[in-house]
C-alpha cells in the first residue's frame, strides 16, 4: 500500500435505471486524510453514486479501487468490510434504543447481550475521546436532539472501523450552530487520518470545510477542483450549467400602510410550555420582513398561528385594522379568503399531499373557491387548466399536471406550493423556509418571485433559518430567540455577526454588560 | 434522447392495467394454485373442483341469480370499508352497521306498512342508511374527539350490534305466533321486486337492490373524486397536517366518512331483510361486513375494482356451497379455507408479487424503448 494511492478511486462508473442514465462514466479520486465535497443539484446523481460505493446498487460498468486495490462491492456488508461508513440523510437509528444498543445493532457479538455491550461501551468511550464526539452512551436516541443523533451515526461508522466516511446532506436537518459543530468533528476526523466524503448542495459548506470538490450535473462529473482555487460563483455556475445570481438584485422597499400588526401575542402549548412570549410585530405593504433565528425558537408556532392552524393563548392580531383573534375569520380557511396566503415551512408535511397529482395539489386550501366548483361537482378541467398555467409561469418540471406531487423534485414541489399561494394574489403572504431543500436554480427564481410580489405592494413575512437568505431578500429583519423578538434591524444595518449574536439571545441594549 | 433527458431522474410510470388487472389476477391465480394443492392433499381433483365451482357460480341462470345476490351485499360492504379507507380509517364495524341497517328497515316495514309501496320502499332505504350511519357515528365521534382507536371501537360495536339484534328479536319484535327469534313476516306491499318478477328467469333472491348497488357505485366514484367533500375526505386520509393547513377539519371529515360508511353498510339490510327474508331474522349479516374489508382491499378502494372483487366473492359464496354439496371430500370448512386463501393473497399479501411484476414490466418496457430507438 503506497502512500500516494488515493483512499478511494472510481473509474468509469456507469449506472442506469431503466431509460434513466443516472451516472455516466464517472471517475473520481479521493485523497487520504482529506475532506472531499461532491456538489450538484437535487437529482444530479450524487446519491446514486454514493449508493454504488456503499453497495446499495451495483454499477453497470466501471471499477472501484480502495487504497489502490480493485474492490468488488456487492452489498453494504462488503463495503463496511472495505472500511467504508455511511451517514445517511435520514438516520438509520432505533429511537427507543439507547445509543449503545444502536451502535452494536447487527454486530452484537453473540446471543447474550451483556458481554458485547460491556466491550462496546469501553471501545465507544475510547472513540468518543479520540474524536471528541461526546454523547452519553446510555441516552435513549429518541430523546437526543438531531445534532447528537447524527453523532451517533458517525460513531456507528467509526465503531465499524470505517476509514472512509460518506455523509449524505448532513446539514439538511441541522441548525447553523450544529452544522458548525459537525464541521469541527469532520476536521478532527481528517486530522486523525480518516477520509471524509461530503455530499451536499450547499456551497457555503463546501467552501468552509472541504479540501477538494467535484461537481456533478445531470449524471455526469463536470469538474474537479481544489477548493482553495475555486469560488462559490464558479461552482454554482458549474452545478447549474449557466451563471446564477446568488444574491438577488432589488430596489429599496417602499413600505405602505401597516397590514398586519401583532401585539403581545403569546402562545402556550399543550404541555404548558410557553412558545411565544408577547410578540410585537408590524408588517407593512410593499416590504419583506424576515424572521431569523435558530429553528425551534418559536418561528414555526408564529407562522402556524398567523396561518390559522393554531389559536394564540392571548394577545392581538390586527389585519387591516380588524381584530382577528376571537373573530370568525380566524381559521385557516377564512384567513385565505380575506387575503392571507401561507407557504408552510414543511411542504411534505403540510403544503402538499404527496400522493395527489399536481393538479389536485393546486386547489389545496382553495377547493371551496367558486372557480373550482360547478354546483356539486369539482371542476376538474379548471383544476388542470390552472395547474398548467402555474407550471408554465413558474417553470415547473416535468410539465405534467397529472404527475404525482411526490414525483417532483424538492425545488419543483416548492414552486408548486408557491404558485398556488401567490396566484391567489393575497395581500399578505406568509412564507416559511422558502428554499429549504431547493436547488440553486430554483432558489434564484423563488427569491425573484417574492421580490416581484413585494414590488406589487404586497406584504411578505419570510421565516428562514438560513441567515444568508434572510439577509439577501428581507428589507427588515427581526430575530427570534426563545419565543421572543430579541431585536430588529434594517437590511442595510444587518451583518452576520450582529444577527448571529441576536440569534444566540444577546439583546443589543445589553451587549456591553455581556462581555 | 430528447425524451430521455426530459425524464431524467423520474421513475417509469406503471400503467393502470398492470396495477389494477395484472397484479390482482396473479394474486388470484396464486391463491387458486395453493387451494388446488390443498384439494389434492385431501384427495380430490382440483381441476374438477374448479369446474364445479365455476359451474356452480355461473353455469346456469339460477346460479347467476344467487351469485349476483351475494355480490350485492359485498358491493355495499366493500364500498363502506372503502370510503372509510379514503379517510385513513379502518372500519371493521361494517358487520354491526349492517345489522343496525336491517333493524332500521325492519322497523319501517313492520310499523309503517300502512303506507303505499312507492313510499315505503324509499323510507325503508333511508331508515337503513340512518340506522347504519348512527351506529357508525359513535365510534367516529370517539375517534375524532377523544382519540379512541376506531379499529377497537368498531370491533366492540359489532358485538353490541349483534346483542341488540338478538335482544330485539327475543324480547320486542318477536313474532307472537312463532317460537324462533324472528319478527312476523312483512306484508307484500313492502317487498322489493325480485328480478324474476320482471325477467324470465328462475326464482332467485336477486332483487332490485343489486341495481341500487350499481347506482351507488357510480355515486361513490363521483363523490370521492369529483366533489369538494370527497376531496376533503381524501386529504384528511392522506395527510392530516396538510388538511389542517388547508382549513379542512379532520374531525368533521372523520365523522362524515364514517357515517357514509355506516349508511352504505346498512344497505345490506335492504337486500337481506326487505329484499330476501321479508322479516327480521338473527345473524342475517353472515360475515358480509368482514368480507367487505377484503373486497375493498382487493378492489383497491375503487368502485370498479370493488364490483369485480364483490363478484369474485359472490361467486365463491355461491359456487362454494355448490362445491360442498357436489364433492364428498370438500365440506363447508374446506370452502372457507379457499376463501381464506384468496383473502390472504389478495389482501394481506398484496405486496408479495407487486414489486416483482413492476420490475418485470420496467425491464420489458425499457427493452422495448431500446428496440424502438
Amino acid at each position: 500500500m503506497s502512500e500516494q494511492n488515493p483512499a478511494l478511486e472510481l473509474r468509469h462508473v456507469n449506472k442506469s435505471f431503466g431509460p434513466v442514465h443516472a451516472n455516466k462514466d464517472i471517475s473520481l479520486s479521493v485523497n487520504r486524510s482529506s475532506i472531499h465535497g461532491i456538489v450538484g443539484e437535487n437529482g444530479a446523481g450524487k446519491s446514486t453514486l454514493m449508493s454504488i460505493v456503499y453497495g446499495f446498487y451495483q454499477a453497470d460498468s466501471g471499477e472501484i479501487l480502495i487504497n489502490g486495490v480493485p474492490c468488488q462491492i456487492d452489498n453494504p456488508q462488503s463495503s463496511i468490510e472495505a472500511g467504508i461508513g455511511m451517514v445517511h440523510q435520514h438516520f438509520m437509528l432505533v429511537d427507543t434504543f439507547t445509543v449503545l444498543e444502536n451502535i452494536i445493532l447487527g454486530i452484537e457479538g453473540g446471543a447474550c447481550l451483556s458481554k458485547g455491550l460491556a466491550a462496546a461501551r469501553e471501545e465507544l468511550i475510547r472513540l468518543e475521546k479520540e474524536y471528541s464526539l461526546e454523547v452519553n452512551v446510555d441516552a435513549i436516541v429518541g430523546d437526543l436532539p438531531v445534532g447528537l443523533r447524527q453523532r451517533v451515526e458517525i460513531l456507528k461508522a467509526l465503531y465499524r472501523e470505517a476509514e472512509i466516511l460518506i455523509l449524505d446532506e448532513p446539514t439538511g436537518v441541522l441548525t447553523p450552530q450544529e452544522a458548525d459543530h459537525l464541521f469541527r468533528i469532520l476536521d478532527t476526523l481528517r486530522k486523525q487520518g480518516k477520509t471524509v466524503i461530503l455530499i451536499t448542495h450547499k456551497l457555503r459548506e463546501i467552501m468552509a470545510i472541504t479540501d477538494n470538490v467535484s461537481v456533478m450535473r445531470r449524471g455526469e462529473m463536470v469538474a474537479h477542483a481544489k477548493t482553495s482555487e475555486t469560488t462559490r460563483d464558479a461552482l454554482a455556475e458549474m452545478m447549474v450549467g449557466r451563471s446564477v445570481l446568488l444574491r438577488v438584485a432589488k430596489s429599496p422597499a417602499k413600505p405602505g400602510e401597516t397590514l398586519l400588526s401583532l401585539r403581545d401575542l403569546t402562545y402556550v402549548d399543550a404541555d404548558n410550555v410557553p412558545r411565544l412570549k408577547k410578540i410585537d410585530l408590524d408588517l407593512k405593504a410593499g416590504e419583506i420582513l424576515g424572521i431569523a433565528g435558530v429553528s425551534g425558537n418559536g418561528q414555526s408556532e408564529l407562522l402556524e398561528i398567523l396561518g390559522g392552524m393554531r389559536t394564540p393563548t392571548s394577545g392581538s392580531i390586527r389585519y387591516k385594522g380588524r381584530e382577528l383573534v376571537g373573530s370568525k375569520a380566524f381559521s385557516a380557511r377564512n384567513l385565505r379568503k380575506i387575503g392571507i396566503g401561507h407557504v408552510p415551512e414543511d411542504r411534505h408535511r403540510a403544503g402538499l399531499v404527496l400522493s395527489f397529482s399536481a393538479n389536485e395539489c393546486t386547489i389545496l386550501g382553495y377547493h371551496d373557491n367558486p372557480e373550482y366548483n360547478r354546483g356539486l361537482r369539482l371542476d376538474r378541467d379548471a383544476m388542470v387548466r390552472n395547474c398548467e398555467t402555474y407550471i408554465e409561469k413558474y417553470d415547473i418540471r416535468p410539465p405534467d399536471a397529472y404527475l404525482l406531487a411526490s414525483d417532483f423534485s424538492g425545488g419543483n414541489q416548492q414552486k408548486l406550493v408557491l404558485a398556488r399561494e401567490m396566484e391567489q394574489s393575497p395581500d399578505v403572504l406568509l412564507v416559511g423556509q422558502p428554499t429549504r431543500g431547493v436547488d440553486i436554480g430554483a432558489i434564484e427564481f423563488i427569491h425573484k418571485q417574492l421580490i416581484q410580489m413585494r414590488d406589487a405592494g404586497k406584504a411578505i413575512l419570510v421565516v428562514s433559518v438560513e441567515i444568508d437568505e434572510v439577509m439577501s431578500i428581507a428589507d427588515r429583519i427581526a430575530v427570534m430567540f426563545d419565543g421572543e423578538i430579541v431585536g430588529e434591524v434594517s437590511a442595510e444595518e444587518a451583518t452576520e455577526t450582529r444577527l448571529g449574536l441576536m440569534m444566540a439571545g444577546v439583546r443589543e441594549s445589553t451587549t456591553p454588560e455581556m462581555a | 434522447m430528447a425524451e430521455g433527458k426530459a425524464r431524467f431522474g423520474t421513475p417509469l410510470k406503471i400503467p393502470g392495467w398492470v396495477n389494477y388487472a395484472l397484479v390482482p389476477l396473479v394474486n388470484l391465480f396464486a391463491a387458486l394454485l395453493i387451494s388446488g394443492i390443498v384439494i389434492l392433499i385431501v384427495g380430490d381433483n382440483p381441476l374438477k373442483a374448479l369446474e364445479v365451482l365455476l359451474y356452480g357460480a355461473f353455469g346456469y341462470p339460477e346460479a347467476i341469480g344467487y351469485t349476483l345476490y351475494y355480490t350485492t351485499n359485498f358491493i355495499f360492504t366493500g364500498l363502506a370499508v372503502a370510503i372509510a379507507f379514503h379517510c385513513g380509517l379502518f372500519n371493521i364495524g361494517a358487520e354491526g352497521q349492517a345489522a343496525l341497517g336491517g333493524i332500521g328497515t325492519a322497523i319501517v316495514c313492520l310499523y309503517l306498512d300502512w303506507l303505499p309501496s312507492w313510499a315505503i320502499i324509499p323510507i325503508a332505504m333511508i331508515a337503513a342508511a340512518l340506522f347504519g350511519a348512527a351506529w357508525a357515528y359513535i365510534p367516529a365521534y370517539l375517534q375524532a374527539k377523544r382519540g379512541s382507536h376506531i379499529v377497537i371501537t368498531t370491533i366492540m360495536f359489532n358485538f353490541i350490534a349483534a346483542s341488540v339484534l338478538t335482544y330485539l328479536l327475543v324480547e320486542v319484535l318477536i313474532n307472537p305466533a312463532g317460537q324462533s327469534p324472528e319478527s312476523r313476516p312483512f306484508i307484500e306491499a313492502t317487498w322489493l321486486p325480485f328480478f324474476h318478477d320482471f325477467l324470465s328467469m328462475p326464482e332467485t333472491p336477486l332483487n332490485i337492490s343489486f341495481l341500487y348497488a350499481l347506482v351507488l357505485s357510480g355515486g361513490f366514484y363521483f363523490f370521492v373524486w369529483h366533489t369538494r367533500w370527497g376531496y376533503e375526505i381524501r386529504v384528511v386520509g392522506q395527510n392530516e397536517t396538510a388538511a389542517r393547513y388547508a382549513g379542512i377539519s379532520p374531525s368533521r371529515n372523520i365523522i362524515l366518512a364514517m357515517m357514509i360508511s355506516g349508511a352504505l353498510a346498512g344497505f345490506v339490510g335492504i337486500n337481506e331483510i326487505q329484499g330476501v327474508q321479508q322479516r327480521l331474522i338473527i345473524d342475517f349479516t353472515n360475515e358480509y361486513g368482514f368480507v367487505g374489508i377484503a373486497v375493498a382491499l382487493m378492489g383497491r378502494n375503487h368502485p370498479v375494482g370493488i364490483f369485480l372483487a364483490a363478484l369474485l366473492f359472490g361467486a365463491l359464496y355461491q359456487g362454494g356451497s355448490e362445491l360442498a354439496f357436489e364433492m364428498k371430500t370438500i365440506n363447508k370448512e374446506m370452502v372457507i379455507v379457499i376463501q381464506g386463501l384468496i383473502i390472504l393473497f389478495s389482501g394481506a399479501l398484496e405486496h408479495m408479487f407487486r414489486p416483482r411484476i413492476e420490475a418485470a414490466y420496467r425491464r420489458v418496457a425499457t427493452w422495448r424503448t431500446v428496440e424502438a430507438g
